[in-house]
């Protein structure tokens, strides 16, 4: 069951990249890796906490009231992180202020209240809320980077704003006078980017379907 | 579904509503000094960026005055003007201006003015310029806008507050005309704002 849940979460049922849900942040605030980390990282704490607690509540909330109780708790857990960020981290907040209570509108959560958690275990809807944010939150990663590399020629630029002074030395530059490719880092350049991971993975699941089934002839042919 | 199921569901989803504000509420109060704290800091490091703290010595955040829109600020609502002094006598003020005809709309601009009317910085506040072209106006990705520092109404001439292509003293920087043309004209706007109101802003 586990195992399925974390598979489930990182590849065959990815939110970014098979579901294709929460694009409206995904798309806007991957212009940087480290951006796209704390957005990723603020989206996978709210869909464990909401995950955990409308599994809590799903032996006696009543039937026809339920999505308004999932909404109610997905917008106080994302009201809550947004301050904690603002009295945390305030320049992270200053660069994904808007998008954060856009997380609020990721169908990704409510998706995951409704079709997982309102109907497991507590323990196996908070891994489910775990796994399906590390999944969310890799592909923001990937794009992030992939477009920053491209976009700027840097990996980990304003590392600062969500580890501190000491992680600017984190910021790598590939090449000082690199003058940026413009379109990796406008929105068009998301899109791409986000095409390209989707067809990669597509890619690699044709190809393990091939080799399984060569597998499987190779085998139907030994007995016979 | 009779009316006292209804009743019940209304009751049921009123309690929710009631826990989750209690949170909110709960983590508000708790962040709140914790985040006006940030706001201020993140404030003060703005306006010292314009103005090395050691050439004032009032409190600038707090030592403010309201001023109403007005066509050379490009404003449209009252906005704040911070107010620099050194025991007690005018040394700087600084507008939050809006370089209202961007490539990509308003450019919200923090505009230094040494009492003696000419400009101590300019920083872009807030903009949605073209990434790679227009955000040269950003101190992280040019120097461009270090150009207006000690400048004034007197040199260059007011004529001559323009972009080179235009004529004028000010560099624009390639691929991009608008917004740095957008910018010189918001600042120029800006300290004639300030050569005409210089007493009612000290006041």
């Amino acid at each position: 069951m586990n195992r399925e849940i974390t598979q489930n979460g990182l590849w065959t049922n990815n939110v970014a990249l098979v579901q294709l849900l929460g694009l409206c942040p995904l798309l806007a605030v991957t212009s940087s890796t480290i951006n796209g980390a704390g957005l990723g990282l603020a989206t996978m704490v709210t869909l464990v906490l909401s995950s955990t607690l409308v599994s809590l509540i799903r032996g006696f909330v009543r039937n026809e009231v339920r999505l308004p109780v999932f909404v109610l708790i997905i917008a106080c857990v994302v009201t809550v992180i947004e301050l904690l960020m603002k009295a945390f981290f305030y320049d992270l907040f200053l660069v994904l202020g808007i998008f954060i209570p856009l997380i609020v509108t990721n169908c990704a959560i409510i998706g995951r209240a409704e079709g997982f958690a309102s109907r497991n275990p507590v323990g196996a809807s908070a891994l489910d809320g775990f796994m399906m944010g590390l999944g969310f939150l890799t592909v923001l990663v990937l794009l992030g980077a992939m477009r920053e590399v491209i976009g700027s020629g840097t990996l980990l630029a304003h590392a600062d704003l969500m580890f501190g002074e000491s992680a600017k030395a984190l910021t790598i530059t590939f090449n000082e006078n690199y003058s940026g490719f413009l379109l990796a880092i406008l929105p068009p350049g998301a899109f791409f980017g986000l095409a390209l991971l989707v067809a990669a993975k597509n890619a690699i699941n044709l190809k393990a379907k091939d080799k399984a089934a060569v597998a499987d002839d190779s085998l139907e042919a030994e007995t016979v | 579904m009779n009316k006292k199921q209804i009743l019940i569901s209304g009751a049921f989803l009123w309690v929710f509503a009631v826990i989750g504000t209690t949170f909110v509420a709960v983590t508000e109060e708790t962040t709140r000094t914790k985040i006006e704290d940030n706001e201020r800091l993140v404030l003060l490091r703005n306006l010292n960026a314009l103005l090395p703290a050691e050439e004032l010595d009032n409190d600038i955040v707090s030592d403010t005055t309201t001023v109403s829109a007005s066509a050379l600020l490009g404003t449209e609502d009252n906005t704040i003007v911070y107010r620099a002094r050194l025991q007690g006598k005018p040394i700087a003020a600084i507008f939050n201006s809006i370089a209202p005809n961007g490539y990509s709309g308003k450019i919200n601009l923090l505009i230094g003015v040494y009492a003696d009317g000419s400009v101590a910085g300019v920083r872009a506040v807030k903009h949605s310029e073209t990434p790679g072209l227009g955000d040269a106006i950003e101190t992280q990705k040019s120097d461009w806008i270090f150009s207006f520092n000690n400048r004034s109404l007197n040199s260059p001439t007011p004529a001559n507050w323009l972009v080179k292509k235009d004529g004028g003293d000010f560099d624009q920087f390639t691929g991009a005309t608008i917004t740095p043309r957008a910018v010189v004209k918001a600042v120029k706007n800006t300290l004639l704002y300030y050569q005409q109101n210089t007493d009612r802003i000290f006041q």
